[in-house]
């Protein structure tokens, strides 16, 4: 099976749906002949025209208000925000239009939109090119919220976001685009084709919303991951020699409860791990559920390693991320407690 | 909210100027695919003041979507004078110009001249010319909602001195002076809308309202959120014993 980066499989996946369906448009800041920053929509427009893909002025509003309007014509937009710390600006849109357009019309208007964003830290990009807002959209009912963790699952769940009749906000973990990471960078860089989640099939395939992935199966401890921290949890299981079972949730909304509950219930302990700051963030939610649903089971507290309530820093970013030896810690704790 | 697909009107939101961008986007859509169908939306002047209604203009322009974009100047956003969202601009028109859209400002109390600017705006926008934007002259006499009072803010007076008068009557003038109407027949056409507009209101009222009950079950809160309801919200609407 070919193996691809996490960008070629994001431009295979909207390349099939370009091919399978002419509702489908693709726009962004520099999206059309540049082909975007990180190179997502290489080549889309040479093969598609103008109509189908192309630039737009330097406005998130803008650019999600005008997919918000052409899915209520009958598109499938599927935009890109330059980095996930840009889209504030489109906020309002995503939130007040995009996520009730279904409920507020009775389903007269709907808005199968996909907003794609670069997310997450690792890169050096400092607070304006480093946050996790994913907790700002699993906030808002109506949205769908998708993070990927790998080459195969970037194309499966950005075709099935693309045909979703729901607005769907698809984060890629951007120090993910090139390789797996598992937060030791003072390593080097390990690319997509020595990984075997770097297979992607050709052509049309989908990996369904709301379905996580047990990456790691293990009996000692549950470890609720998505994005990049997969792969720093899979090394802090490594160095510890904890027998941890590690969830890939991939969907974050609607969330996997499910796959959740049964390997808490099976472990009795639960670490939940995200780069996005600590308070009210989606590990909040997943420690809620995971102590309404398993209390019985527990057998310590749900801990939490996360990125410090500070905004992104830029020379104290491996001081920020939590990397290996937090959650490493965290792991041993867990399991002395 | 009320909408009607079928009618080509899209679903009104509370949010200010966050559809005039939609309208752009719509009518980008109906470009793209090589359609004939174009988009009007309507803003007021106080709105125009939001980021959206800059959004709308510099995609419309550089997209050159078939668009009418209407500003309803009314003088008054709740107690704020329209000033305060035009600025130093000299015409809520003039924005337009900054985008390289044509722009038209029009008595909006004066229907034939309405009528004769928006069907220009309209051939423009179907011969694919692109975007106008065209500022409505008029006046809020009532109150901005039932919690609005204007005489806290502006004369109470100051109506009545506007100098356009009202868009109804003057259309009356005008018919009954080129003979092709009369008081009469006016006072029978009010009655026939009036009777419309009341039966319309029975209509809608038999659905159920606030006060008389028959109001939606509590079970259908849940449904609509998404196409498929998701397992979160049915395990919620169970917790809820619907």
């Amino acid at each position: 099976m070919p193996r691809k980066t996490m960008i070629e499989a994001i431009r295979d996946a909207m390349d099939v749906s370009m091919a399978r369906d002419d509702n489908v448009v693709v726009y962004g800041e520099d999206v059309g002949f540049f082909g975007g920053v990180f190179r997502c929509t290489q080549g889309l427009q040479a093969k598609y025209g103008k109509n189908r893909c192309f630039d737009a002025p330097i406005n998130e509003s803008g650019i999600v208000g005008t997919a918000i309007g052409m899915a209520a014509y009958g598109l499938r937009p599927c935009v890109e925000v330059q980095f996930a710390d840009y889209v504030y600006p489109a906020y309002d849109q995503i939130v007040s239009e995009a996520a009730r357009l279904r409920y507020r019309s009775n389903g007269d208007f709907t808005c199968p939109i996909v907003v794609r964003m670069p997310t997450g830290g690792g890169i050096f990009g400092g607070q304006t090119h480093s946050q996790s807002p994913e907790a700002l959209f699993t906030h808002v009912s109506g949205l769908k919220v998708v993070v990927p963790s790998n080459p195969h699952d970037a194309k499966g769940l950005l075709i099935a976001a693309i045909e979703d009749p729901d607005p769907v906000i698809f984060l890629e973990p951007k120090r993910l685009y090139n390789g797996p990471f598992d937060g030791h960078h003072e390593r080097p860089v390990t690319p997509w084709s020595k990984h075997e989640l770097g297979e992607v099939p050709d052509g049309h395939f989908v990996t369904p919303l709301g379905k996580a992935a047990v990456r790691r199966p293990g009996a000692a401890v549950t470890v609720l991951a998505y994005g990049t921290m997969v792969y720093v949890a899979e090394a802090a299981a490594e160095e510890t020699g904890i027998d941890a079972e590690i969830i890939d949730l991939r969907t974050l909304l609607p969330l996997d409860f499910d796959t959740i509950v049964a390997s808490v219930k099976k472990t009795g302990r639960c670490v939940v791990v995200h780069e996005a700051t600590l308070t009210s963030g989606f590990g909040a939610e997943l420690s809620a559920l995971v102590q309404e649903s398993c209390f019985y089971h527990l057998e310590a507290p749900v801990k939490r390693v996360t990125g410090w309530d500070t905004p992104y820093p830029h020379a104290q970013e491996w001081d920020y991320f939590p990397g290996p030896a937090r959650v490493g810690r965290a792991l041993i704790e867990t399991m002395e407690a | 909210m009320y909408s009607s697909k079928e009618h080509g009107f899209f679903s009104i939101s509370g949010n200010l100027a966050t559809q005039y961008v939609q309208a752009v986007g719509w009518a980008m859509a109906s470009a793209i695919k090589g359609d004939t169908r174009i988009a009007a939306g309507w803003i007021g002047d106080g709105s125009t003041a939001e980021s959206d209604f800059h959004a709308a203009l510099v995609f419309a322009s550089t997209y050159k979507a078939p668009v009418v974009l209407n500003v309803v100047n009314n003088q008054w956003a709740i107690s704020t004078f329209q000033g305060i969202a035009r600025g130093g601009s000299g015409t809520f028109a003039a924005r337009g110009l900054g985008f390289g859209i044509p722009s038209l400002r029009v008595d909006g109390n004066d229907y034939p001249a309405v009528h004769a600017v928006a069907k220009w705006a309209v051939e423009r926008a179907r011969r694919n010319l692109g975007p106008t934007l065209i500022e409505h002259v008029t006046y809020r006499a009532g109150a901005h909602s039932t919690s609005d009072d204007p005489s806290a803010y502006r004369p109470k007076a100051e109506s009545d001195a506007w100098p356009l008068g009202d868009p109804v009557i003057r259309l009356k003038n005008h018919l009954i002076h080129r003979g092709v109407w009369s008081d009469e027949r006016h006072a029978q056409a009010e009655a026939e809308i009036l009777d419309t507009v009341i039966s319309a209101q029975k209509e809608a009222e038999a659905h159920g309202t606030l006060h008389s009950g028959n109001k939606p079950s509590m079970r259908d809160m849940f449904e609509g959120v998404y196409e498929t309801m998701p397992p979160h919200l049915r395990r919620q609407r169970q917790q809820a014993g619907v």
